[in-house]
């Protein structure tokens, strides 16, 4: 292990931590409010250049952050009642500096590549405004040094989700696809509400740096629940799994994310493969030791992930929308994560969301610059249009070509080292279900490989098949401003894995021990390099082998293609409804609420309860009125007669009294 | 000379035949009329006062109930004849705009 360099604490404001959210807070406002007006031509102008400043800053902090700084001060008190205390305040550390620069540095790139996407949109300032918006909630989220600023930025970036998704409002199926996103975490994030209220009814606080030390006297605390005692910590780590499980898109909240597509790639890539959805990750991780007190709350992590993700593994490859593809493929790799989590790697289930954020972003951005150039298309998302793109589009085949190699795991690029950190991790793991875990990765690689080179395969190589949907368009090369980001997050899905090079290839392993200072060195027997290399040989091997049957069915012989889909009907329809989860959905939560909102809420509670109350105290006020309005008959001499009246009164009154 | 009683007697019986004024007669002019001689009973009952107990604040409040009864005259009379143009009606039974 490295020799961890002496820890400073910072505990007074510094503006650098402070600057890095709020200047794309600044920007997205101002957009918003003077975008449309005095610059709609180019309101990417502030938002790409505080991104900048922004990821400027992040790398300085990152460099303080390596010479041991940490940083952790309060900006101001948000909330306190009695011995209740949140403050808005920054954590600075080795994880949050690390999601602070790939955060930034992603956001960054995607904003310049959405000059060119969104180039001629009515919502052109609009789209900067919310994503810049997101990148401000993205930050807040990673930063926060307690959990309500988490949950602030949690709601936020749900919400700006939610904005983007529905971007094309007038579309039907994007607001659709908006709401349910939006629905779907609100289930878990219920859970994850509970889950904070837990933690400050058993612990008394919600800052994490007070939250660690007091995690002990819990190991024996239990809760009895109609008969049942619940292991409290269990019980905490289930309910914060919720928010995890609806943020990161893990069944069986998973059903938004591939409906999340209708929104604008960049989006897509932003938001729905690097940044957002990883969230439920980085929670976990960062209340690592919370979760490791359970040795259930860590199978529950371990199983959930490994099921997400071997679900979406097998649905990827049916489907024929190329984002929804990729967002199975983000599914299933945030699965992964969450296996590694659950096998106690939480630093190398971080090192693989940090890589998977590069490549998986190339892959979005790559698809969305297919998409761009066959935006003449009534559906441009679908690969059957596709094919022979190589041609036409040599930049964004060679950058999709990277993503698609190193999503795979083939040695050298990003995706192999911290797959392969995943697979030996879980391997050699202390709990009993990591070689289950184990065995699971390396199928789900194979299919990975697979599904991701059938895309790869579909939309580059045979022959053009788009002509008549194009009306005789030829597809062309996106933009230079689309393109050099391309490059440019191609260079990070090569090179992010060298960053964590295990020891066994040689190298020190840096990213994993950087963050193991925070999210501590997982249990491992004595290792041989053996054994390790034999592994690696494996699940490089199983890649390989996911490529070569896409080869095989996609380009070599297309008469494949159908052979399993036409053999076996029952289960190629299975997959291809993906499992029947949004039916199953449907019938037992969405038709039920319905009912029960028809019946009961609009003809009992509505039309008894609330029309009565409302129809009678209107009856209430006709009636008296109708009495009174005897008494207003227009007439001067009435009046006076009434004022004579009223003065008698008044002074028999007065007299009597 | 006059004695006190006389005074508060005239008043009094101004006072009553402009109240019977305002509450029985139906042209509106005569309302108003009826009404400046209520002012009229006020303002000499004031004076009266003042001069028996030879305490002139009663004749400073008849000076200003005298400015008012002008303003209220000229309010009240422009009100009537622009009621008069914009209805062609002067008697308050025919008056009844504001019915309930």
């Amino acid at each position: 292990m490295a020799s961890l360099a002496a820890t400073e604490m910072v505990s007074s404001f510094n503006l650098k931590v402070f600057l890095v959210p709020f200047l794309p807070l600044i920007a997205s406002l101002t957009t918003l409010i003077f975008g449309k007006r005095y610059f709609p031509d180019k309101p990417y102008v502030l938002p790409v250049s505080a991104l900048l400043v922004s990821f400027l800053l992040s790398l300085s902090l990152l460099f303080e952050v390596i010479s041991g700084k940490i940083y952790n001060f309060d900006l101001y008190s948000w909330i306190v009642a009695g011995n209740f205390k949140v403050g808005l305040g920054f954590l600075v550390d080795p994880l949050s500096i690390m999601m602070l620069c790939m955060v930034t540095s992603l956001s960054f790139l995607i904003h310049v590549y959405s000059i060119g996407y969104m180039k001629g949109d009515p919502g052109y300032y609009r789209f900067f405004s919310y994503i810049s918006l997101f990148t401000f909630f993205m930050l807040m989220l990673v930063l926060s040094n307690n959990l309500v600023q988490l949950y602030l930025g949690w709601e936020g970036v749900g919400l700006c989700s939610y904005l983007l998704i529905g971007f094309w409002y007038e579309k039907k199926s994007a607001s659709d696809a908006a709401k349910k996103a939006f629905i779907v975490n609100r289930v878990g994030d219920f859970g994850f509400a509970l889950g904070i209220f837990a933690v400050f009814y058993y612990l008394g606080t919600l800052y994490y740096h007070e939250i660690f030390p007091k995690l002990p006297q819990l190991s024996q605390v239990y809760l009895s629940l109609g008969g049942y005692e619940i292991h409290v910590p269990f019980l905490i780590a289930f309910l914060l799994f919720c928010g995890a499980m609806g943020k990161s898109a893990q069944f069986p909240l998973h059903t938004w994310l591939p409906d999340a597509m209708e929104g604008p790639t960049p989006v897509s890539a932003l938001i729905h493969a690097a940044t957002m959805v990883t969230a439920g990750v980085f929670m976990v991780s960062r209340l690592h030791a919370l979760f490791e007190m359970s040795d259930y709350a860590m199978a529950m992590v371990a199983f959930v992930g490994v099921f997400t993700s071997f679900m979406a593994a097998t649905i990827a490859p049916t489907q024929f929308d190329i984002k929804r593809v990729i967002a199975y493929s983000t599914l299933s790799q945030l699965g992964y994560m969450f296996m590694a989590c659950g096998v106690g790697a939480f630093a190398v289930g971080m090192f693989h969301l940090f890589t998977h954020a590069y490549f998986k972003a190339l892959l979005f951005l790559g698809a969305g610059s297919v998409i761009h150039a066959l935006h003449h298309a009534a559906d441009p998302n679908d690969i059957r249009i596709m094919g022979g793109l190589r041609k036409y589009m040599p930049i964004t085949f060679w950058t999709f070509l990277i993503a698609s190699l190193s999503i795979s795991g083939v040695p050298g690029l990003a995706g192999f080292f911290s797959k392969d950190e995943i697979l030996a991790y879980a391997f050699f793991s202390k709990y009993p279900w990591g070689k289950f875990i184990w065995f699971m990765g390396v199928v789900i690689a194979c299919m990975t490989a697979f599904y991701t080179f059938r895309v790869f395969f579909k939309v580059f190589f045979g022959e053009f098949r788009g002509e008549e949907a194009l009306h005789g368009h030829h597809p062309h090369e996106s933009p230079k401003v689309m393109t050099i980001p391309l490059i440019i997050i191609s260079i990070g899905a090569i090179f992010s894995g060298w960053l964590g090079i295990p020891e066994s290839l040689g190298g020190g392993a840096h990213f994993q021990r950087f963050l193991e200072t925070v999210l501590g060195h997982p249990e491992l027997p004595h290792v041989e390099h053996s054994t390790e290399y034999f592994l690696m040989a494996l699940s490089v091997l199983a890649g390989l082998l996911g490529i070569f049957l896409a080869y095989l069915i996609y380009v070599k012989n297309p008469s494949l293609e159908t052979v399993f889909s036409s053999r076996f009907r029952f289960v190629y329809n299975f997959i291809y409804r993906k499992w029947y989860f949004d039916e199953l959905y449907h019938k037992i939560i969405v038709v039920p609420t319905l009912w029960l909102s028809r019946t009961v809420v609009n003809l009992i509670l509505d039309t008894f309860v609330i029309d009565q109350t409302v129809n009678g105290s209107a009856k209430t006020v006709e009636a008296t009125a109708g009495f009174f309005r005897r008494f207003h008959t227009g007439l001067i001499n009435h009046y006076n007669w009434f004022i004579l009246l009223g003065l008698i009164i008044y002074f028999l009154f007065m007299y009597l009294k | 000379m006059v004695p006190f009683e006389y005074y508060v007697f005239l008043s009094f019986l101004l006072f009553i035949i402009g109240l019977i004024g305002v509450l029985f007669r139906r042209n509106l002019i005569i309302l108003l009329v009826s009404l400046e001689i209520m002012m009229n009973a006020l303002i000499i009952f004031f004076a009266a006062l003042s001069h028996f107990t030879h305490d002139t604040t009663g004749y400073l409040i008849v000076f200003f109930l005298i400015a008012m009864a002008a303003a209220e005259a000229g309010v009240g009379l422009s009100l009537a004849v622009l009621l008069y143009k914009k209805l062609r009606k002067v008697y308050t039974e025919e008056i009844n705009c504001f019915r309930g």
